[in-house]
């Protein structure tokens, strides 16, 4: 794993917040620290993990795929976990951790609404407070998730600032928690923001890799040649990708190139030569930012919420520069095409995020023909019915 | 001694508080914020902080959010507002203190900044986001220009970080009356009076007060405590309704019972 102490990776992450918020983060981390070596509270993790989540979840060989694809195809469900995607891992892991230090109220952000599902679930199960900021345009194109947060007993708060998409529903929560600070947790939803978060989310999320890990070595009796993940924040691709850092396995991020490659019309950080790419500091974190020449954030566009986020976590930028993972994009209208692939082949509708990644394999075929790759199913896709639309 | 730090000696030396303004440059336009600059020095007003607007202002209110909007609408970026602080500095000995998110410093180039921020005539810079242990590099870029670098005390701030605090600010060290993002309140802060005694202990830095403060009886409650006041949003939500309205008769009155 790649080192993280005091939140760094390589030039990245940190700790850029206002005064108010050091010591609380000084206080997440330390009682995060004790949590991890805690073997009751691990324990509880792991039950809660297996019995309430439904881990592990399966390995499944994608048949029908493989043969129009030309490579075997092994998709990681974590479309299967409940709420819909893996965004509960996390979740669950930090509500569990607010209940040991004493706090009851959670504010936390969404943006294709998996995340703020998922808090508004553990909340309900924990007993604890629980407010959603998520951006107007984000609520009316996913519209089901703010139905589903609200049963659940969330508040759910519209974000009229800015882009009124994730990054703006992030802004609202920073202030929220600044805000509140002494009696709120703020349940970040990725590998993003200030350190604790970055490695604190990836190890919530590590459970998907070690037990891809395991279950594609009892299946086929070896490693797969490639694993391929989407990337917004990037929380499922480092939870797949971290066991495998030390394998001879090609790891593959895939990103939102959105319409184009024109600033505002994509995520895609990693873009090379995208205008506006460069490193910046955004919620906390020195990473690569879409940004002007006078350092503010660009606007960006992807189909899909999940990934429509300027800048990424820090443990990406690492691994970017240092070659480990592979940054690809893949426009809204292949990610679409692999969503409608995905459903008639193998009876599954992947969430229009876990799409970018299925997208970049069907591109990549003539490469991959006879390889096997493993692809993060990183969540179901009912939710975006109303941006899908009818049969292709 | 800088800027800054003379004219909170002299206020001292008079037995008074120090007036800090704060505006969003840019907000409506560079030319009313040189204009703005004129009218509060002239009515008496000690600092004043030019806010140098940011697309992600997360520890801004709505006031100053939407200050922050208009001004980027208007194409207010860093290098033009250094342009109109060399305006300002034609015309004037106000001491001026930039005050920023870490990003738009960043991306502008640290040392770049120190030097034309100081060949601009601007005497400090506060970076919001911007926590003495990531600010080593900006640090090393603004000490040997003689920026002062000011820092935010916060009321969740423990001993070791006020300490840590109080040794990185130079000019002053902004004390937040609470914690949360920039606004108006109803009223000063319970937490307000026990930070700044807390940083008493640690620093002879004059300290001023800011966040929330936005009525004279407020001003006068934090001028009691202490050494500076600091009036933002306030002042902006003067100027968003009423945009080439009298800014500093609203300084005189706002500062009228300190």
């Amino acid at each position: 794993m790649t080192k993280a102490a005091q939140g760094r990776f390589g030039p990245y992450g940190g700790t850029f917040v206002p005064e108010t918020l050091m010591e609380p983060l000084r206080e997440l981390a330390e009682a995060y620290e004790a949590a991890r070596r805690d073997k009751a509270f691990q324990a509880e993790l792991r039950r809660l993990l297996r019995d309430y989540v439904g881990r592990p979840t399966p390995l499944s060989r994608a048949d029908r795929l493989s043969e129009e694809l030309g490579c075997r195809v092994l998709l990681k469900r974590e479309d299967l976990c409940h709420t819909g995607a893996h965004k509960i891992n996390n979740a669950l892991g930090q509500a569990l951790l607010v209940k040991r230090m004493g706090k009851k109220r959670v504010v936390a952000e969404t943006g294709a609404g998996q995340h703020g599902v998922a808090s508004a679930t553990v909340c309900a199960l924990l007993g604890l407070e629980c407010v959603v900021y998520m951006g107007r345009e984000d609520m009316e194109r996913q519209s089901p998730n703010v139905h589903r947060m609200r049963l659940l007993g969330a508040e759910v708060r519209a974000v009229d600032s800015g882009s009124r998409t994730l990054k703006d529903a992030i802004n609202e929560a920073m202030r929220d928690w600044v805000t509140n600070v002494r009696t709120t947790h703020y349940l970040l939803g990725s590998v993003l923001g200030a350190h604790p978060y970055p490695s604190m989310v990836r190890d919530f999320h590590g459970v998907i890799g070690q037990e891809a890990r395991a279950q594609v070595r009892e299946q086929t009796g070896g490693l797969p040649d490639v694993l391929v993940a989407c990337v917004g924040g990037g929380s499922n691709a480092i939870g797949l990708f971290g066991a495998f850092l030390d394998d001879p396995c090609a790891l593959v991020g895939v990103e939102a190139g959105g319409r184009s490659s024109e600033p505002g019309q994509h995520a895609a950080r990693f873009l090379p030569g995208a205008s506006g790419a460069g490193v910046g500091v955004l919620h906390g974190t020195r990473t690569y930012l879409l940004q002007d020449d006078a350092g503010n954030v660009l606007p960006t566009h992807s189909i899909s919420a999940g990934l429509d986020y300027p800048a990424v976590g820090p443990e990406h930028a690492q691994l970017h520069d240092s070659g480990r993972v592979r940054y690809e994009s893949v426009r809204d209208h292949e990610a679409l095409e692999a969503f409608h692939l995905l459903a008639a082949t193998e009876g599954i509708l992947p969430a229009l995020e876990s799409s970018h990644a299925l997208a970049w394999v069907s591109r990549a075929r003539e490469a991959l023909r006879g390889r096997t790759v493993l692809v993060n199913l990183s969540g179901r896709g009912d939710k975006d019915l109303a941006v899908v639309g009818g049969p292709a | 001694m800088s800027r800054i730090a003379d004219r909170f000696a002299r206020r001292r030396k008079d037995g008074a508080k120090a007036f800090v303004a704060f505006v969003t440059a840019g907000d409506p336009s560079l030319e009313r914020t040189v204009t703005a600059a004129r009218e509060l020095e002239d009515a008496g007003v000690d600092v004043l902080e030019l806010g140098v607007p940011f697309s992600d202002p997360l520890a801004d209110g709505p006031v100053i959010q939407r200050a922050s909007d208009r001004a980027l609408r208007q194409g207010t970026t860093l290098a033009r507002v250094l342009e109109a602080v060399r305006t300002i500095r034609q015309a004037s000995d106000l001491p001026l203190l930039l005050f920023s998110y870490f990003n738009p410093i960043a991306r502008y180039g640290l040392e770049r900044l120190a030097r034309d921020a100081r060949d601009a005539g601007v005497d400090g810079v506060l970076v919001t986001d911007l926590p003495p242990e990531e600010a080593a590099d900006w640090l090393r870029a603004a000490r040997p220009r003689g920026l002062d670098t000011v820092f935010l005390a916060s009321p969740t701030s423990p001993p070791d970080r006020l300490r840590r605090v109080a040794e990185a600010s130079r000019g002053f060290v902004y004390a937040l009356s609470r914690t949360g993002v920039t606004g108006e309140q109803e009223r000063l802060s319970d937490d307000a009076r026990p930070l700044v005694e807390r940083l008493r202990g640690l620093t002879d830095e004059p300290i001023a007060l800011g966040f929330g403060i936005s009525t004279p009886e407020q001003a006068a409650d934090a001028a009691a405590v202490a050494d500076g006041v600091v009036v933002g949003s306030a002042l902006v939500r003067f100027l968003e309704t009423d945009p080439q309205g009298d800014l500093g008769e609203r300084a005189r009155w706002l500062r009228s019972a300190m």
